[in-house]
């Protein structure tokens, strides 16, 4: 099957895994009020960010979007300091500067989740732009989601990234709304056309199939790295919460997400996928799933118990010398 | 050393960090000109000719035209210099930071606060500004304010020839995202200028003129002025001190203080709009922190709260001159003579 | 022009000074002067400075009033001998000026003596030659930071009766930035291979401070290069030295931190200008120069004290040796010329610091004039 290995199905479950389980904890702490802000929750678009990333090393850049904790874990981010963040604990990811919509790590090629929609695009042109200029082979992903994809920061970065010939892949999430709105209102036109206007090759994919998403992101990322530009993806999917949490979802049919929960789970597709082949056992799966979820709890009563940032830290990390 | 214009003294100060560092690249509109054009390669080397020449020297790879397209590699840039380059990314009139100011105060601005201090963004962004120019409402613009109420960022206004190569190379050099503005009007003046590369460092105001009666603060082309004024003054008697902050972030507000300290009276002078600009700021600066040193209401010498005009006539009326700030400074020393 | 009658000109201190100001008149109007006599003080926008009578006689003129100012070259006053006519004494004035305004155009056109640049031991070495070209030329050499500019009240005075060769030391100035081990070895050295660079044979050597030290190791490596030494406030006679004023010179980068370092030079730290202390920030600034200095410092002033000592080994040189000190000395101690051999003619300026040459410019100028001949 593909390039994978039964290492790598395995560290793609596990991810996914890690993903549901995070998202699902973050969901019933936020509610029991532990949690501070807001969050903008990844459950039931797992595949898309573990499909995409798998393909990547860390000297390859993403640059994520309000729901970011799906592609944080996914590129690699330590899940424990990701928690602390989402508490705004001094030993989070961030120090408890940035929080859910901010966490980046630099090292692992994670340039942040972004507060602004479409705000990542041109600075995933960058990072290609970096790889390019110092030759480090690398590539770049900017996930934006179908609202991102609207945005003019987006539709300039496909035209840079054109006449750049940038190793990027733009990545659309289109999960079907943007914030209460309906893509199928808010996008005129259709994403693949967009990508052929800006000459870019474009593919949509079952964002629920992590060996469709997968396999899409291969040709992209590899067609980036061999030196032939950018290309798109349209990612189809859907979420499992609301835009953020507390959002009612009133602009939602009645039933809808529970029929998407039976329905469309990407690690329900996953795990009939391996072991109907015989790749993986079921048994192995349901081991990864208690450990996943023995470390997450262990992460949120890490993140519970770990310290507040103290009134000094307000005053570090604005600028490198002043 | 020779004599070199606030243009050729930027253009040495990226050829010869190019040269040193290369990571350093320059990009913006035009900054070689022709491409893809079936004229001239390096047509224009920027609108105003400032970037001409990198491109020959140093190639397509590192001198990098773009299209009209100033959010993409504003941001781009942002983004190239939190993942190992230092760009410097022309933004060809400030004006135009309208279309590309998010990945300037929302993304480079904030990587390292919001990433708990594990980013560097070595972005210099330079772009011009001011009046004089003849160029109206949305070329002629100063909006040096605005990046200075934003943390995060460096503002630098390179007043002189000299002024301009050592605080571009400082820029190029330092860690953080740093705002270059350059007078248009400025381009051709000329001066002393080292042919070695050199530094000066930020938040140091630079005392261009020493007395005892008035504190003059003036920055970019306002310094021009502010000398200008000092010296006539002399002969009449009257001493001025002239500071140009030389950055806006971060602000000298020690110097500052020290010199009203010493003079007991204060003239602002600021070619940006009068709400929110650098003479407020600094006003609200003395009177918190000087007040009893002063002997004297402060003075703003600012253009009126209106857009850049057009005519000839109207725009000479906007900008402050040597007319008005040497008034505001005779009338400072007036006070309860 | 008769010598009966001398004027006294608005002089050109250092390459900038295109025009001062006459800040006070120190001799009133009709009173005797001697030559030397200091007549009136000047301020440019490096330095104030007071400047001395050319000639004995009557200050028969005063022709510029304080506060005003006048272009390099201006007739500021006239010493006229006993027994000048007046007439005779406007008829001068009136003709200086005529040929003055002349002069001054010609000037606008004609290029001054500008610093040139020569390799010597691999370094590009920038100097200022001026003068007649002829005999045996005095060379200048500064101290520690120091550049060529500290001789701007030295070597246009030295200029007119003699060659003289003022140079930037590496590290320091326009001069190469390259130091090598940056002890004092290497500094005489270099300075033996800029002698052959100008194909200088022997040569007057004078040396302020760290320019003393280094002169004198040149003479003593090398002893026919040297036809005289004049050592000022010299390094190298004894073992202290301000390592205040060392690490403050390397150390800072501000204005108001320069001042203080800078003040510490002279007897009378008024003289340290708001120009002066931008002339020292834009060398510091300079890509290499906090290299530099820091090498230099690290291999000549150890810890605070001084590397080599030899004090003792003036003997062995066959040329005149005199040593001018400020008795106001901060940086390196007055007291180290009591080592020198019995015989080496000290001069004691009492109302000098560490820049004697500045401060008692006059004095240290007859000083080396009567050393050179």
């Amino acid at each position: 099957m593909l390039q994978l290995s039964r290492d790598d199905l395995v560290q793609a479950y596990i991810r996914m895994r890690t993903i549901r389980e995070f998202e699902e904890r973050v969901h019933t702490e936020f509610a029991g009020g532990a949690i501070p802000g807001f969050v903008h929750l990844y459950a039931g678009e797992e595949a898309s960010a573990v499909g995409v990333c798998m393909n990547l090393e860390d000297k390859d850049y993403i640059a994520s979007t309000h729901r970011g904790h799906g592609h944080c874990i996914a590129k690699g981010c330590d899940v424990e300091a990701m928690m602390k963040e989402i508490y705004g604990r001094r030993d989070g990811s961030c120090g408890g500067k940035g929080g859910s919509m901010h966490i980046a790590d630099l090292s692992k090629g994670m340039m942040g989740a972004n507060g602004i929609v479409g705000g990542g695009p041109p600075l995933v042109c960058g990072a290609a732009l970096s790889a390019k200029t110092l030759k480090t082979g690398g590539v770049a992903v900017a996930f934006v989601g179908d609202g991102g994809s609207n945005q003019g920061t987006t539709l300039e970065s496909y035209n840079l990234a054109n006449v750049w010939n940038l190793p990027v892949v733009f990545v659309v999430e289109d999960n079907g709304y943007a914030e209460s709105t309906a893509s199928a209102w808010s996008v005129g036109g259709s994403q693949l056309k967009r990508a052929e206007a800006f000459g870019m090759p474009g593919r949509e994919v079952d964002g629920h199939d992590f060996f469709a998403v997968y396999e899409a992101a291969k040709e992209a990322i590899d067609r980036a790295r061999a030196g032939d530009g950018p290309s798109l993806l349209h990612v189809k999917l859907n979420r499992y919460y609301g835009h953020f949490e507390g959002d009612a979802m009133t602009y939602r049919a009645d039933g809808e997400v529970e029929a998407l929960r039976e329905t469309v789970d990407s690690l329900a597709a996953f795990r009939t996928r391996v072991t109907e082949t015989g790749l993986l056992e079921g048994r192995q799966l349901d081991d990864i799933d208690r450990e996943v979820a023995a470390s997450i709890g262990q992460a949120v009563t890490a993140a519970m118990s770990a310290k507040a940032p103290s009134e000094e830290d307000l005053l570090t990390d604005v600028y490198v010398s002043y | 050393m020779a004599k070199k214009s606030y243009r050729q003294a930027i253009n040495e100060a990226l050829a010869q960090e190019m040269r040193r560092d290369p990571t350093v690249i320059v990009m913006g509109e035009d900054n070689a000109g022709g491409l893809g054009a079936p004229g001239e390669d390096d047509a224009w080397g920027g609108v105003l000719g400032v970037t001409k020449g990198l491109m020959p020297e140093f190639g397509r790879e590192r001198v990098l035209d773009t299209p009209i397209s100033e959010s993409a590699f504003i941001g781009a840039a942002a983004g190239a210099a939190a993942t190992g380059l230092r760009p410097v990314a022309e933004l060809m009139f400030v004006d135009f930071m309208g279309v590309c100011f998010d990945q300037i105060f929302n993304q480079a601005g904030k990587f390292r606060y919001m990433f708990g201090g594990k980013a560097v963004t070595p972005l210099v962004v330079r772009t011009m500004y001011g009046a004089g120019f003849r160029a109206a409402s949305q070329h002629s613009q100063c909006l040096y304010p605005i990046f200075t109420h934003v943390p995060g960022l460096k503002v630098v206004l390179p007043s002189s020839p000299y002024e301009a190569k050592g605080l571009l190379i400082q820029a190029i050099r330092d860690d953080d995202p740093v705002i270059f503005l350059e007078h248009k009007v400025l381009y051709d003046d000329e001066e002393e200028v080292p042919d070695e590369p050199y530094t000066i460092p930020f938040g140091e105001a630079n005392l261009t003129r020493e007395g005892e009666d008035v504190t003059i603060v003036a920055m970019g082309r306002m310094v021009k002025f502010a000398n200008q004024v000092a010296d006539g003054l002399e002969t009449d008697g009257i001493s001025c001190t002239v500071l140009d902050p030389r950055t806006t972030s971060p602000l000298d507000t020690d110097s500052i203080l020290e010199s009203v300290e010493e003079t007991g009276r204060l003239v602002v002078v600021d070619e940006a709009s009068p709400r929110c600009n650098m003479a407020t700021d600094i006003s609200a600066l003395v009177a918190e922190r000087a007040f009893g040193a002063l002997k004297a209401p402060i003075r703003m010498v600012t253009p009126p709260h209106t857009p850049v005009p057009f005519a000839p006539e109207l725009e000479d009326l906007y900008i402050p001159s040597p007319e008005k700030i040497g008034a505001a400074v005779r009338e400072v020393m007036e006070h309860g003579a | 022009m008769s010598d009966a009658i001398q004027a006294v000109t608005m002089p050109k201190w250092g390459l900038a000074m295109d025009e001062g100001m006459v800040t006070v008149w120190l001799v009133e109007e009709g009173a005797p002067v001697a030559a030397g006599d200091e007549l009136l003080e000047i301020e440019t926008t490096k330095i104030t400075n007071v400047f001395e009578s050319p000639a004995a006689g009557t200050l028969s003129r005063r022709l510029v009033g304080e506060g005003e100012t006048v272009p390099v070259g201006a007739l500021l006053a006239v010493v006229a001998e006993d027994g000048a006519a007046e007439a005779e004494i406007d008829a001068f004035v009136e003709s200086f000026r005529a040929e003055f305004a002349v002069a001054a155009e010609a000037a606008a056109e004609s290029v001054a003596a500008e610093p040139e640049s020569v390799e010597a031991g691999g370094l590009a070495i920038n100097y200022l030659r001026a003068g007649t070209g002829e005999g045996v030329p005095i060379v200048l050499v500064h101290g520690f930071g120091g550049d060529l500019d500290n001789w701007l009240f030295n070597q246009p005075a030295l200029a007119e009766h003699h060659d003289v060769v003022a140079l930037d030391l590496p590290g320091h100035g326009r001069s190469a930035k390259d130091v090598g081990a940056g002890d004092l070895a290497f500094l005489s050295e270099t300075l033996a291979e800029f002698l052959d660079a100008l194909g200088i044979d022997r040569a007057h050597l004078v040396g302020h401070s760290l320019g003393g030290a280094a002169v004198l190791g040149l003479a003593l490596d090398h002893p026919k290069r040297a036809a005289s030494l004049t050592l000022i406030s010299p390094a190298g006679l004894g073992p202290e030295i301000n390592r205040s004023y060392i690490s403050g010179f390397v150390g800072a980068a501000r204005r108001k931190e320069m001042k203080g370092v800078l003040q510490m030079l002279f007897a009378d730290p008024g003289l340290v200008s708001r120009d002066l202390v931008e002339d020292v920030l834009k060398y510091k600034r300079l890509d290499g120069v906090a290299g530099a200095l820091e090498t230099i410092a690290r291999a000549v002033f150890p810890d605070g004290r001084q590397a080599v000592v030899l004090a003792e080994r003036v003997g062995d040189l066959a040329v005149p040796v005199q040593v001018i000190w400020g008795r106001r000395d901060e940086i390196v101690p007055p007291a180290h010329a009591e080592a020198l051999p019995p015989g080496v003619p000290v001069h004691m300026i009492e109302t000098a610091g560490h820049m004697a040459h500045m401060e008692a410019a006059g004095e240290v100028n007859r000083l080396i004039a009567a050393m050179t001949g």
